[in-house]
């Protein structure tokens, strides 16, 4: 007999599980279920297992036979993941109102792709690590696709589907090829395995470890696996666009960090070569691409594209450092986004949502606190001190100056420089110029709340910035002694 | 001279293989999209028929089941209830094939790069090899030594598999399903409860002049 495996690590996870489907039977027992009622549920599961990830003690312990992992790299990951979940799910629920789409499923499906992605933070084996890549991807899918009556909204998610499928089948093949050139699939016996000293690499490992870095830079929107971003930002409702441009991105960072520092530590040389040049090709075309945009929905694809190419600076140094500097750059830019699309969200003319960026004009007049709220997530998106923004980009261009990565560093500034262009266009356009048609008097209690709370973080960030610090070097401990 | 056991089992190698290859040429070549479907479900038996040789009839026995049973079914469905016209699919064909085929040549010609070059890390044979996972073939069928490690060692991985099914089942019937209030359904529940009194009537009638 096999003993039973040690549930304690992934108590958060079950209880997630267990909350989706209760919330999923009630849902569809009750035809009537009030969907506020599910939404506020959905965002203190969510909140209740962030405190319970919290206060459990991470010992860097393994349960499922090795398959899971639970260390202080995975709370700090989870935390912001739940955290963007629950924002998101809040975001959405005024929106659902106004647009008359009330699907319960929305806020369980989003519940379903959080658990997909603490399996991804936790997953010390490819194999888990694939299985809960899949569980996240099969609800974005839907979600983007979730407003079935609209073409865009059904492109969207029919691209997102084709494409995320094929990028799964690279990851996939590279999964299969790293099995098969060192015989494990658990990411401490491949760790073991690879980092042997005067080992001749196979060239099957290496060219396995390129198509899992395609597989997952598809996920975190790198260039030249973007090309859904701007497509499928665009067509999703914002509320899940919102969502998109957060949580699994963020997952999807956490799990390239692990997959790269962990059981590939030893290939750094072979990873690192990749990483600059998808870190360069980022910063580029984002920030360039964003500069001719009129949609804002675009704009903010473009912009989290170039986001991605300043969070692979860092881990493009490899160094303890460099990930130090990605946990910070992700915390601020969780705020950040969210911040904006909750702006982005008070953009109605006629009850009806406007995406425009020309639609921003004359917002100081009519709205002042949006607009100085808006002006703040810009400024501190285009990395502008002392707002927190610049405290993200400091830290990952450090850690590339300290690893003699001078050209990704300076590269790093110049676009950061041209993305302060677009940055400052919005402000222009919110403080200078005249209104054509006002957008609606209407914000959401739940949209003025997140409001309130993303722009105090991002303002004040500097003033009081030691506990994430902290959590963040406890965080990068972990995942280099793991 | 080489046992007849061995000369039977490489007769029927060559003999599945040759059948899958071509059944694979054919499924894209073939006229009729129907024909198409045909040539899939005999390319899968054949894959069948060389997971049998290998001695993994298991495998074998899922991928008729599950392929041919079920997905080449369903693609037998969707191709004749939808009108698609293969011909005009087919237009680009010629226009594409340089790229395409320049594409499938690299790719062939890397894989054979990696295949050629193929030696295993010395430290594998010794720890968390597969062959310290699974019992030898002979001593346990390999029906069983998947389910001795599938509800044990993969729990974790079997339940994230359940999980994966359920949200797409969510997803399939959130995209598709439309809840229609007109439609009439049957409450068994309300016609069983129905009292007497509700349902008819008693009534004394004179003879001859009716109701």
């Amino acid at each position: 007999m096999t003993e039973l495996p040690d549930f304690l690590p992934a108590l958060p996870e079950i209880v997630l599980a267990l909350s989706g489907l209760l919330l999923l039977l009630y849902g569809a027992v009750r035809s009537d279920a009030p969907f506020r009622f599910i939404g506020y549920t959905t965002v203190l599961v969510l909140l209740a297992v962030q405190v319970m990830e919290m206060t459990i003690e991470p010992g860097g312990r393994f349960t499922f036979s090795g398959l899971f992992i639970s260390d202080r790299y995975a709370v700090f990951m989870k935390s912001l993941v739940l955290l963007g979940s629950a924002l998101a799910v809040l975001l959405s629920l005024d929106y659902h109102d106004q647009e008359k789409q009330e699907r319960i499923e929305y806020p369980i499906l989003i519940l379903f792709a959080t658990l997909g992605m603490m399996m991804m933070i936790s997953a010390s084996s490819l194999l888990s690590l694939y299985v809960g890549l899949e569980l996240q991807s099969l609800c974005l899918y839907v979600l983007a696709s979730i407003q079935r009556d609209t073409l865009r909204s059904t492109e969207a998610g029919l691209k997102y589907f084709i494409l995320g499928a094929l990028s799964s089948g690279l990851l996939l093949y590279g999964v299969s090829l790293i099995y098969g050139f060192t015989g494990s699939t658990e990411f401490s016996q491949l760790a073991k395995i690879l980092s042997t000293a005067n080992l001749q690499v196979p060239m099957g490992v290496i060219i396995g470890l390129v198509f899992v870095m395609a597989g997952l830079a598809f996920k975190v929107s790198a260039v030249p696996f973007h090309m859904w971003t701007p497509d499928v930002y665009e067509g999703a409702p914002t509320p899940i666009t919102a969502f998109f441009a957060v949580a699994p991105k963020i997952a999807a960072i956490a799990l390239l960090l692990r997959v790269l520092v962990g059981p590939l530590g030893g290939l750094v040389e072979e990873w690192q070569q990749v990483v600059v040049v998808v870190s360069l090709a980022s910063m580029v075309l984002g920030n360039f691409a964003a500069l001719n945009q009129t949609n804002i929905k675009r704009l903010m694809a473009y912009s989290s594209i170039g986001h991605t190419g300043y969070v692979l600076v860092g881990l493009a140094a490899g160094t303890a450092a460099g990930v130090h500097g990605v946990l910070i750059y992700i915390t601020v830019y969780l705020f950040m986004v969210v911040g904006t699309f909750a702006v982005i969200l008070c953009m109605r003319q006629h009850d009806r949502m406007v995406e425009n960026i020309e639609d921003l004009a004359g917002l100081s007049k009519t709205h002042p606190m949006i607009a100085l709220a808006m002006a703040i997530f810009m400024f501190s998106m285009a990395g502008i001190p002392p707002l927190a923004g610049f405290f993200g980009k400091l830290y990952v261009f450090l850690a590339a100056i300290e690893s003699d990565l001078y050209a990704l560093a300076i590269v790093g500034i110049l676009t950061s420089v041209v993305g302060a262009f677009y940055y400052l266009r919005i402000v222009k356009i919110m403080y200078f110029d005249e209104s054509h048609e006002p957008l609606d008097k209407w914000i959401g209690h739940d949209i003025a709340a997140i409001l309130v709370g993303t722009g105090t973080f991002t303002l004040f960030f500097f003033i009081y910035p030691e506990p994430i610090l902290l959590a963040a070097t406890a965080a990068v401990a972990s995942l280099f002694s793991g | 001279m080489p046992e007849a056991g061995l000369v039977v089992s490489a007769a029927a190698f060559y003999l599945f293989s040759t059948l899958v290859l071509v059944s694979g040429v054919m499924v894209v070549t073939a006229r009729n999209p129907v024909h198409s479907v045909l040539f899939l479900v005999l390319a899968f038996f054949n894959a069948a028929g060389l997971f049998l040789l290998l001695g993994a009839e298991f495998l074998a026995m899922i991928l008729v089941v599950v392929y041919v049973g079920a997905v080449a079914v369903l693609f037998l469905f969707v191709v004749m209830m939808l009108n698609i016209n293969f011909v005009t699919m087919r237009e680009g064909f010629l226009q594409y094939l340089p790229m395409g085929g320049l594409v499938g040549l690299i790719l062939l010609v890397e894989l054979v790069f990696v295949t050629g070059g193929w030696t295993f890390a010395p430290e594998v044979t010794m720890a968390g090899s597969p062959s310290t996972i699974v019992a030898p073939l002979g001593v346990m069928t390999n029906t069983r030594a998947l389910g001795d490690v599938l509800y044990t060692q993969y729990f974790y991985l079997f339940q994230a598999a359940g999980l994966v099914l359920l949200v797409a089942m969510i997803g399939a019937i959130t995209l598709t399903h439309r809840s229609r209030p007109d439609v009439r359904r049957q409450k068994i529940s309300e016609q069983v409860s129905r009292p007497r009194k509700d349902s008819i009537e008693i009534r004394k009638v004179p003879t001859g002049r009716g109701v």
